[in-house]
């Protein structure tokens, strides 16, 4: 997969290119790199996967969160290269394809968006705190999201829609049998 | 924002790590948890010609207690992993105040305590806890390992006196002779943001009396700051109120802060004589207590 015509010119044959094989949402995708391409670019830039947000490009905003191997990261402070042989999950693979997650519902149904560019980020946050902890207190869930910030201040609803989605997501554990 | 451009190796063992270093010859630099190191590339800040990622290294992702009591933290235990800790909640009450402290949630999940050691900011959390707990870092190079105390890998604002082909594999904590108490107290604007003021205490008593003593202080100087004086007064003495402000004052002026947006130094020397004060009440009391 050429890469490069997305980010910059087509690298000269002096620069390090790698092959990395990363799985990403589930998927197996293979892609030449150059190791310094961060993993928010490739997933962006490169798979197109424009779900990941880039926000303030430094390690505070959290808006670029995915999952590296089930734990939240934030994209821009990682190589892609380093995902090699990891599995990575992105707000596309939250839900399936016609369906959203409980977190996604909740986010809706709760109004725990506004301008909608922190959600990503904070919904994947969210579902790896829930992973952990199912039926968390709010302030376990103002906690895990401490690394996400959301420039609306929206940050009552987006606690309530966690709170909400751990309720769904408990009435649908097969502990109960539905 | 790119990073400059980089040769990548990811070694599988320690000694292949060290040859790629001394094939860098300088310029080549240890990639681990990366929460600072990558942010730097991309503002290139550090343009290294070669990465040597660690994260494939077998066998350093530990923390772990000696039967003698001594804490050892490789060099790939994640923040996330110390905050979690139940041997650390158990034994070691400065580090254990100080993991969920360090960044935010999502950075603990990559970032390392060594790592935060070698980068060496002056607002770096663990250079303080280290220092008050008079620990040391294990290097490792092609001769082998040494052992360098803390208050001589911190050289400076982002310098350790590593050798350009050692790597930091570990941290350690030495066996306390008491027992050990203390804690960590951090003032920051919002979580995630460097420290207006951090204080590191570590003591340990015996008999009611304080046997060990170190106050250490996080961003407010060009390096991470060993309060020596502050942390002597309290040695040989029961933790009351007259010793604890005694400390605290010999603590809030061994500080250097500088006026800036986050408070004028005068404020912060103030946070610092408040922490170091608090931190040693609450000892205090439970000592008593269990006295």
């Amino acid at each position: 997969m050429a890469l490069f015509e997305e980010i910059a010119a087509e690298p000269s044959e002096s620069v390090p290119v790698r092959r990395v094989t990363i799985s990403v949402n589930g998927e197996r995708r293979t892609a030449d790199i150059e190791p310094r391409l961060l993993l928010a670019h490739l997933l962006r830039q490169g798979l197109k996967l424009t779900g990941t947000h880039m926000g303030c490009d430094t390690t505070n905003c959290g808006a670029c969160t995915v999952l590296f191997d089930g734990k939240p990261v934030k994209s821009c402070t990682m190589l892609a290269v380093q995902a090699d042989g990891h599995e990575v999950t992105t707000v596309e693979g939250l839900g399936g394809a016609s369906e959203l997650h409980p977190v996604q519902e909740s986010f809706s149904d709760e109004h725990g968006l506004q301008c909608g560019f922190c959600t990503p980020g904070m919904m994947l946050a969210a579902k790896a705190l829930l992973d952990e902890v199912p039926d968390p207190t709010e302030d376990e869930v103002r906690w895990a999201l401490s690394g996400n910030l959301c420039r609306c201040t929206g940050y009552q609803n987006i606690v309530k829609s966690v709170l909400s989605a751990a309720q769904k997501l408990q009435g649908q554990s097969p502990a109960d049998g539905s | 924002m790119y990073p400059s451009r980089f040769r990548y190796e990811a070694p599988r063992s320690i000694d292949d790590a060290v040859g790629l270093l001394q094939a860098g010859d300088g310029e080549a630099k240890v990639l681990a948890g990366g929460q600072s190191l990558v942010p730097l590339l991309k503002l290139r800040f550090a343009s290294p010609e070669m990465l040597v990622d660690i994260n494939d290294l077998p066998g350093l992702d530990y923390h772990r207690a000696d039967p003698d009591g001594t804490i050892r933290v490789g060099a790939l235990c994640r923040h996330v992993d110390l905050e979690r800790s139940a041997l650390l909640a158990d034994r070691q009450p400065t580090m254990a105040a100080a993991a969920p402290m360090v960044a935010d949630p999502i950075v603990r999940n990559r970032g390392t305590l060594v790592g935060s050691l070698c980068h060496a900011d002056p607002q770096g959390d663990w250079a303080s806890v280290v220092t008050a707990l008079g620990g040391h870092v294990v290097a490792q190079g092609p001769d082998g390992r040494r052992t360098i105390p803390i208050g001589e890998f911190v050289s400076g604002p982002f310098q350790n006196t590593l050798a350009y082909d050692e790597i930091a594999v570990e941290a350690v904590i030495p066996a306390p002779e008491g027992t050990p108490a203390g804690g960590y107290l951090k003032l920051e604007r919002r979580v995630g943001d460097f420290a207006t003021a951090g204080t590191a205490v570590a003591i340990e008593t015996s008999g009611g009396v304080v046997t060990r003593a170190g106050i250490a202080l996080t961003g407010v100087g060009g390096s991470t700051i060993d309060a020596v004086e502050a942390a002597r007064v309290l040695v040989g003495r029961p933790l009351g109120a007259e010793v604890i402000a005694e400390a605290a004052a010999l603590a809030a002026q061994a500080a250097q802060p500088k006026s800036d947006h986050r408070g004028s130094a005068k404020y912060k020397r103030h946070v610092v004589q408040t922490f170091v004060e608090r931190i040693l009440t609450r000892v205090g009391d439970t000592t008593e207590r269990a006295a």
